[in-house]
């Protein structure tokens, strides 16, 4: 089991989310995250979905999805390069001062170039606004938990986009 | 540019572009006004069913019997949930089909109004493409790629839910000659490469073994796969779905092979060398246990969608390829190869094991009937349902060519059989149709009888008679200690409901009761003199016969149960 990417271009159209997610339940595939959005044309959206799998079972899944009529594409992202970043608001609340501190100390070793932040605040709370790879969401989010008592996390899933010259996965 | 025409104008117009002669229709709010089209129109028959699911079966039947595209049309709510049994059984079974549901106008969808039901979300699983027309000026082009759709690559069921003020809104008078989908292209041509290799593969082989399956009747294969298999000198086995593609008596024939196979077919596929199998899906009605599927076997699969390929079993050289374009090369490359110890070897197995079930105190014997509807029938449409009545039809029935056997393969849905015969007939009304039913399923749709004495073509309808759901209580008496639970089907008090009999002569149709094996070909010969409607065979069989050779669920194809 590993887990896989694939991009999908996909008509945009009503029906065609539930009919994609559909199969992902029907066959008990394991879907980790799927995101979707429309693309530089008004009829077509992109997901980007991660699923865990054996080898069989990706294939078996990209061929099922191929051979729906509204897929019009998929591509396999699991070995290409490509640029991948997920959105993610964690709130960390009921801080003594010092766990605020400690918070902006967070926020600043993980961000490069502004891709952690802490957005807003209150007396005892703060609020992280992150554009990370979905591994270093993870971290983030074990390193929050370790840290804090009380947080609450909103994550986007992953979108991602093939390279052209540089890669970030 | 052409005056706009209404919705249900345009519905009309477009099934008489796909030269739509038939179809079947059961009405209701949501369609009333293409029905009042229909009215109006000429040179379409619009076969009217007595329940929906029925409807839909009836249309595959329809469609197994002409290879055309059947298409059916409901109301919204009822109308639309009664037909999703049909449908899947359509899907399981790749037949063309294309479903028009009716649905509440547009503007209230998602108000639970009356009769709604969100009919394209339900089939969504079981369609190979389903679509609300939202807009009266894409309703050509649906309907286009709909046909288009269910009639190409591996065939299938669409559905399409008219909204009713999508019927009567004028707009776009024009339908398309064609569409292009970006999303769907089907295959059409073959991998050269990959055939070759597959062939040579073949080639290496001391025990080949082509198992065909139903994907070699879709693409109408039938005489290159016995051609390529005359040129090789291999044998061929069967799926259900495949029966009657390779002639029964042929020498190179060995029969079905699966849960209820041959004994000589199973023991082929687990002893062969090479198992080059075109058009199935591997389903485990032919695997048994996986793990001990063909174990000594490479495996070739040539199949149209790409997706079956690999899924159940682990191929070593896939083709993904329409069975008629792969099988057209390959009978250009084929060479005999000499197997002679092989073929003598199956022989033995078949000697070893014939097909032949013991005759039992009461009643017929079902192989007696099955044989005798061969011989008095040799012509006829075979049609089944779902049951021991099914297996046995599958071991006892000779298909001579041009004879469709039609079953109910993948769904295995009880109550596909009568209503598929009815269909069947009507698509081809000088071809007798058989039906061997059980008693249980027959009863799943007998209210068709109406339908089928509207129509009035010969259907010589056998119900094999076992007071008893016959398959479950087979599994009951091998595997559950005889404990049969509700499998009987005789009333508390001891009476079998419906008398058949009476129940035929109510609609005017005649009835016989056969109860012993000297009256079986004269019974058929008098229903085969009534070619003006359907006669009910009423064949009264013993409960204890069972269907053999048997493979228990999730057990190896070697393992059969014989006796
Ligand atoms: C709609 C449906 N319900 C239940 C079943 C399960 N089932 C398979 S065969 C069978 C018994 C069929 O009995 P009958 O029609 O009398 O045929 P027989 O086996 O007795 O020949 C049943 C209940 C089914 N296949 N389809
Ligand atoms: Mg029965």
């Amino acid at each position: 089991m590993k887990n896989r990417w694939i991009a999908l271009y996909v008509e945009n159209q009503v029906g065609v989310l539930a009919k994609v997610s559909g199969l992902f339940s029907a066959k008990s595939y394991n879907l980790q995250t799927l995101t979707v959005g429309t693309t530089e044309r008004d009829d077509v959206s992109r997901m980007t979905i991660s699923v865990m799998a054996d080898d069989a079972t990706f294939e078996q899944i990209k061929k099922q999805l191929n051979a729906m009529v509204e897929v019009i594409k998929v591509i396999d992202l699991t070995t290409l390069p490509i640029h991948m970043k997920e959105i993610l608001y964690a709130k960390v609340s009921a801080l003594k001062p010092e766990g605020k501190t400690e918070a902006f100390q967070i926020a600043q070793v993980f961000n490069q170039g502004g891709n952690v932040k802490i957005v807003d605040i209150g007396e005892d709370s703060v609020l992280f606004e992150c554009t990370l790879t979905e591994r270093k969401n993870n971290e983030l989010v074990a390193l929050l938990k370790s840290r804090f008592k009380k947080i609450e996390v909103t994550r986007g899933g992953a979108v991602a986009v093939e390279s052209i010259s540089s890669s970030c996965r | 540019m052409a005056l706009n025409i209404t919705g249900r104008k345009l519905f009309v117009k477009a099934l008489k572009e796909e030269g739509v002669d038939t179809i079947f229709a059961y009405p209701g709010g949501m369609i009333t006004d293409i029905i009042d089209e229909l009215y109006k129109t000429e040179g379409i028959n619009v076969v009217l069913g007595r329940h929906e699911q029925a409807l839909v079966h009836e249309a595959e039947g329809y469609a197994r019997a002409t290879g055309k595209t059947a298409v059916v049309l409901v109301t919204s709510g009822p109308g639309a949930t009664n037909t999703i049994t049909g449908i899947a059984d359509a899907y399981y079974d790749s037949i063309p089909m294309v479903i028009f549901t009716g649905q509440v106008p547009l503007h209230l969808i998602g108000n639970d109004a009356f009769q709604e039901v969100d009919i394209v979300g339900m089939t969504r699983s079981i369609t190979k493409y389903g679509v609300t027309v939202r807009n009266r000026d894409d309703m050509g082009k649906i309907i286009k790629m709909g046909f288009q759709i269910a009639s190409t690559g591996k065939p299938g069921p669409v559905l399409i839910d008219i909204p009713k003020d999508i019927q009567t809104i004028s707009g776009d008078p024009e339908y398309p000659e064609h569409v292009d989908i970006r999303g769907y292209h089907p295959n059409e041509t073959v991998h050269i490469g990959q055939l070759k290799k597959a062939y040579r593969l073949l080639k290496t082989a001391k025990q080949p073994l082509l198992l065909a399956g139903g994907g070699v009747r879709i693409a109408g294969a039938e005489d290159k796969l016995v051609k390529f298999a005359e040129k090789m000198n291999i044998p061929v086995t069967t799926t259900i779905m495949a029966k009657g593609v390779m002639p029964e008596d042929h020498p190179l024939f060995i029969g079905n092979c699966g849960m209820h196979g041959r004994y000589a077919a199973n023991k082929a596929v687990t002893e062969c060398d090479v198992l080059f199998s075109i058009g199935t899906r591997f389903n485990d009605r032919i695997t048994g246990e996986l793990d001990e599927f063909a174990p000594k076997a490479k495996i070739v699969h040539v199949d149209i969608a790409s997706a079956s390929i690999s899924r159940n079993v682990s191929v070593d050289v896939p083709v993904t390829a329409d069975a008629k374009i792969a099988l057209e090369r390959l009978v250009e490359y084929a060479e005999r190869i000499e197997c002679k110890e092989w073929l003598t070897e199956i022989k033995a197995w078949e000697a070893e094991h014939p097909l032949s079930m013991p005759k039992s105190k009461i009643g017929v014997c079902p192989q007696d009937v099955c044989e005798a509807i061969s011989e008095v029938f040799p012509n006829a449409n075979i049609v089944t349902d779902v049951g021991q009545h099914q297996m046995w039809a599958t071991q006892f029935i000779q298909l001579n060519k041009g004879q469709e056997f039609i079953t109910s393969g993948g769904l295995g849905t009880m109550g596909f059989g009568f209503p598929a015969a009815i269909g069947a007939s009507i698509g081809n009304p000088h071809k007798p149709v058989v039906l061997i039913t059980g008693d249980g399923g027959f009863q799943m749709n007998m209210q068709e009888m109406a339908t089928a004495m509207s129509n009035k073509h010969q259907i010589i309808i056998c119900i094999f008679n076992n007071s008893n759901l016959g398959m479950v209580r087979q599994m009951q008496q091998l595997f559950y200690g005889k404990r049969y639970e509700i499998t009987d089907l005789s009333s508390s008090d001891g009476h079998y409901y419906p008398d058949f009999m009476e129940w035929a002569n109510s609609y005017s149709c005649k009835g016989i009761r056969i109860t012993n094996d000297e009256e079986i070909k004269s019974a058929l010969n008098e229903a085969k003199a009534n070619k003006k409607g359907p006669t009910v065979l009423e064949f009264i069989v013993s409960p204890d016969d069972l269907v053999l050779p048997m493979v228990k669920s999730g057990t190896p194809l070697s393992d059969m149960i014989l006796r």
